[in-house]
């Protein structure tokens, strides 16, 4: 019974540090993009320079650490819980980038995309609700 | 038509390298030890699996598409869009895998397309 209630508590924990980092990781290499600028040009110094912006921007750095978290966490979890058992709980993690889009890159989430992440998080969610396996086992 | 082929190298380099990433991790077995040291020997442990390196060369390639795309357009446009892996996933398991995807799993994957329709058009 102890064994069973630790195995859930380490299983929500990685769970929260997922929907936590991954749309945290977004949003920052977001913010971090958007200094640097698209490219418009695929000539070497082009992207040169936009490489060099890239390295130099604190908020890329901070989105690469918070995206190798989700990582860590991701792969954590996976060593004992079944993929078709966290996909469906990460769907929330669409909601948290809209929240933190919203709040921290000021970005403006329109009621018709609200509805459209309310959708993804449901309809992701029904996918990770079937069963993982399909097929007979070989 | 940029868009349309970042959007396509991250939906597909992305599922694909989630499920290698999945598979090898399978194959490495359940952590046990959280400690930091332990932690760095599970991650080299798992980095001896080759289905790892061909997840972490995908998401890579997943990674730099993804940029690419935040540095033209908003996060709460790109990343919900990115949901259509659900679709690219259940269709290459139907056509390429043979596997008999449920009944239940096509309304979460059409759910999900609509919600993404919903997205895509909130951008005009």
């Amino acid at each position: 019974m102890r064994a069973s209630s630790g195995v859930h508590l380490k299983t929500y924990l990685m769970l929260a540090l997922m929907i936590v980092f991954a749309p945290l990781g977004n949003v920052l290499l977001g913010k971090g993009m958007k200094s640097v600028g698209g490219i418009t040009s695929w000539q070497p110094a082009v992207l040169l320079g936009a490489v060099r912006q890239i390295v130099g921007s604190p908020f890329i750095w901070l989105g690469v650490a918070s995206l190798l978290t989700f990582f860590v966490a991701y792969m954590v979890v996976l060593s004992w819980a079944d993929y078709s058992y966290v996909q469906p709980a990460s769907s929330f993690s669409y909601a948290v980038v809209a929240l933190l889009g919203y709040l921290l890159l000021g970005e403006v989430v329109t009621p018709l995309r609200a509805a459209g992440i309310a959708l993804i998080c449901v309809g992701v969610f029904v996918v990770g609700r079937t069963p993982p396996r399909t097929t007979e086992a070989v | 038509m940029r868009e349309a082929f970042l959007f396509f190298l991250i939906v597909v380099a992305g599922t694909g390298g989630e499920l290698c990433v999945s598979r090898a991790m399978k194959t490495a077995g359940e952590v046990t030890d959280f400690r930091p040291a332990g932690l760095v020997r599970f991650i080299l442990r798992a980095l001896r699996v080759g289905w790892m390196w061909a997840g972490v060369g995908m998401m890579a390639v997943a990674f730099f598409a993804l940029l690419g795309m935040l540095a033209i357009e908003a996060v709460t446009f790109v990343v919900p869009v990115t949901a259509l892996s659900y679709a690219a996933g259940a269709l290459g398991a139907s056509w390429f895998l043979r596997e008999r995807v449920s009944s239940q799993r096509w309304l979460g994957v059409a759910i999900v397309c609509v919600g993404v329709t919903l997205v895509l058009l909130s951008k005009r």
